[in-house]
């Protein structure tokens, strides 16, 4: 595209540096369109489907700073609600070089982005897209008879693994089981119907008569693909477990739903200074003097809450405003270090 | 460095225009609770409306500058060279004042907006953001008005308070400060050089020798940006883009030196001792910053203009509060102090500004 040409040359020229610094040229591109940064890898929705009641499914079309993914991996999506950055961690379900990328968000009651996004996300709407990682990928050689687990939205990379090896053309045997909590929750069950060469199960844990029964077992294994060559599953724990039961060699990866409530009292946590690796026990003091107890010297000024000069990244973790006695349990956030003292463990990136 | 501790209790009393302002510790603390909790309340209310506010503001900005700069290659025709000017000035205007100074304050780091971080973002004037942030935000905020620790008393160059000994240095007192006024970015890029110290024999340049490279780099960028690069652009039209540049700078030198001496400089704004603000509360933090600040009336594009640094009391009551909310509460600070009678000084610029050169030229004697 034009723009992408213009705006990848202009990132590189050190006149056009020159002349729109201090800012730099992509804060002013972004002001045409909010996609049209260089350094900044952002997204653009162009669909919204509500396949299921609890979910919606977003197309993204990112610009050219993004650099791709690999079937399985995830990226931190950045959407802002209320004036504020919120980035959670998404799976797509699109194939790895596909030109859209496709997340599908379940709804986690009293989670605010899975939420705003089941609620809000409408077309045009810019995303930020960040951190690509994880190792759950299929090898570069594609195994010959495989077979996919996956449970409620864990569907998301494993789709994402069959949907690049159906672009791949594979010949390949693949078996696919999915556990949704009912049949209407159960995301592309249409599409996977209609997939060629691709056995497909369904079970549901709640209600509904599924093609199994219960939860997985050996039954469930031998009805999909007795002794597959590779087995990826994606999940809660205990799906997790019950599949790595029966195939240790499983690839996986298991997540938790997320809990939003803060620790009503200071539970003496970890505190863990991430970028030089000190750890320490919260003793209830602010997060700049345990950092200085610690050995650390970060940068600080008023010690009060006025200047900034302390403020740092929290990237996991809660912590409470002495000034203010907000309580704070928003990830990737940035806190003023003098005035906050953890709320059990904490991350801080000094 | 000490820092204030939030423990003692004494009675905070100051005399301003000849009456005696007393507060009592329990008086002092109970003011300093209802600064607190109109912050809180304020903090709490954040959201799209300042983020789209902000954002208003910078695409104003860069607009002006992009069609400021580019009229100003027409140059040649008078009306192109008097609009492009006027734009690109107040495109410097508004970057360093409703923009920089706040973004750097903080004001916006709620967001999580890298574009509107406090850590990350460098202004369009000769000073490098980083040490701005270390003198403004932290020496002067914290210190505002201490004469011997605020800086900005003066700025190392200036006899701005009696308090400051007189020296025969000082009979050009007026002379600075009209050069200051003029070279103003490059004053301001030179105040964490400390010069003031360095004259004295206190520290030596090569101590410094990491804060002038640091102001080196960053005033040759805009050295070159505004006198050589756009200038050379504009072909056989470079003398109308250079002295356009010039006149824009010189607009943007003047008008921030108008706003930012109104601040702190005119009549009866009190400075503080040393002494006097030992073991200083919340409270008396807050009755320091009212009595050293200044507000300037006008306009609502008065108001954005100055970067609401015409909120001068409400700035340095709350210096990491979206600027463009001081407006809304200056009000509510304002019945706040008189309940506890402590005055609140405001007025229009010619009248403060006035005030301001009687004291430039004042202190120019013994």
């Amino acid at each position: 595209m034009f723009t992408e040409t213009l705006t990848r040359r202009a990132r590189r020229s050190p006149l056009l540096e020159l002349l729109t610094g201090p800012h730099g040229v992509d804060r002013y591109t972004e002001l045409v369109d909010r996609t049209w940064t260089s350094g900044e890898a952002r997204a653009k929705v162009v669909a919204v489907r509500r396949q299921t009641p609890r979910s919606v499914t977003l197309v993204l079309e990112p610009n050219q700073a993004f650099t791709g993914f690999l079937a399985g991996q995830h990226i931190n999506l950045t959407v802002e609600i209320n004036g504020r950055r919120r980035t959670r961690c998404y799976s797509p379900a699109s194939a790895e070089n596909a030109t859209h990328i496709e997340l599908t968000i379940g709804r986690h009651d009293g989670g605010l982005v899975s939420t705003y996004l089941c609620d809000n996300a409408r077309p045009g709407m810019v995303l930020g897209l960040d951190s690509v990682g994880g190792d759950f990928t299929l090898p570069t050689e594609r195994p010959t008879r495989i077979l996919f687990v996956s449970g409620g939205s864990g569907i998301t990379p494993v789709m994402s693994m069959v949907r690049t090896m159906r672009d791949e053309g594979s010949d390949r045997e693949i078996a696919f089981i999915h556990y949704a909590r009912s049949p209407e929750e159960a995301c592309y069950a249409d599409e996977l119907a209609a997939m060629p060469g691709v056995r497909v199960l369904h079970g549901y844990t709640r209600e509904g008569a599924g093609d199994l029964t219960g939860h997985f077992d050996a039954d469930h294994l031998a009805a999909a693909m007795p002794e597959p060559e590779a087995v990826y599953v994606c999940g809660p724990p205990a799906l997790v477990d019950a599949v790595r039961a029966h195939c240790p060699d499983a690839r996986f990866e298991s997540f938790v739903t997320p809990t939003f409530s803060a620790p009503v009292e200071a539970t003496g946590g970890r505190v863990s200074f991430t970028d030089s690796g000190v750890e320490a026990t919260d003793d209830g003091q602010p997060l700049l003097v345990q950092a200085e107890n610690a050995g650390l010297t970060p940068e600080s000024g008023c010690r009060m809450g006025i200047c900034h000069s302390c403020t740092r990244r929290k990237t996991s973790g809660t912590v409470r405003n002495l000034i203010t006695g907000t309580v704070s349990t928003a990830e990737e956030e940035d806190v003023q270090i003098c005035v906050s003292a953890p709320v059990g463990d904490v991350e801080i990136a000094l | 460095m000490t820092t204030p501790t939030i423990t003692a209790q004494k009675t905070l009393e100051k005399t301003v225009a000849g009456k005696t302002v007393t507060l009592t510790p329990e008086q002092a603390e109970a003011f300093g609770r209802e600064l607190d909790a109109l912050k809180e309340r304020v903090v709490a209310d954040l959201g799209e409306r300042d983020v789209d506010y902000i954002r208003r503001i910078i695409k104003a900005q860069r607009g002006l500058e992009v069609a400021g700069r580019a009229m100003l290659f027409g140059g040649i025709f008078p009306p192109f060279w008097l609009a492009g000017t006027a734009m690109l000035g107040i495109a410097k205007i508004l970057d360093n004042m409703e923009i920089g100074h706040n973004i750097m304050h903080g004001q916006y780091d709620w967001t999580g907006d890298p574009a509107l971080a406090s850590k990350k973002f460098e202004w369009d004037t000769a000073c490098p953001a980083d040490q701005w942030r270390h003198s403004h935000n932290y020496m002067h905020h914290t210190y505002t008005n201490i004469v011997g620790m605020d800086r900005d008393v003066g700025y190392g160059i200036l006899r701005m308070s009696k308090d400051q000994r007189w020296s025969p240095y000082f009979l050009g007192n007026p002379v600075y400060a009209f050069l200051l006024m003029v070279l103003f970015q490059y004053g301001v890029a030179l105040h964490e050089l400390e010069t003031e110290r360095i004259r004295s024999g206190e520290i030596t340049v090569a101590e410094k020798r990491d804060v002038l490279n640091a102001i080196w780099r960053k005033t040759k960028k805009q050295t070159l940006k505004d006198y050589v690069a756009f200038p050379l652009l504009a072909g056989p039209f470079a003398p109308w883009v250079f002295a356009g540049n010039m006149t824009a700078n010189l607009m943007r030198n003047v008008w921030s030196y108008m706003i930012i001496f109104c601040g702190h400089f005119p009549e009866d704004v009190q400075e503080f001792s040393i002494e006097e603000t030992k073991a200083e509360t919340r409270g008396g933090w807050y009755f320091r910053q009212i009595l050293g600040s200044a507000n300037l009336t006008g306009g609502k594009l008065f108001h954005i203009l100055s970067g609401n640094l015409s909120f001068q009391i409400e700035h340095h009551l709350f210096p990491d509060v979206p600027a463009h909310r001081h407006a809304e509460i200056a009000p509510e600070v304002q019945e706040i102090c008189q309940r506890y009678g402590i005055p609140y000084n405001k007025g229009s610029l010619p009248k403060q500004f006035g005030t301001v050169v009687r004291k430039i030229v004042r202190l120019a004697l013994p």
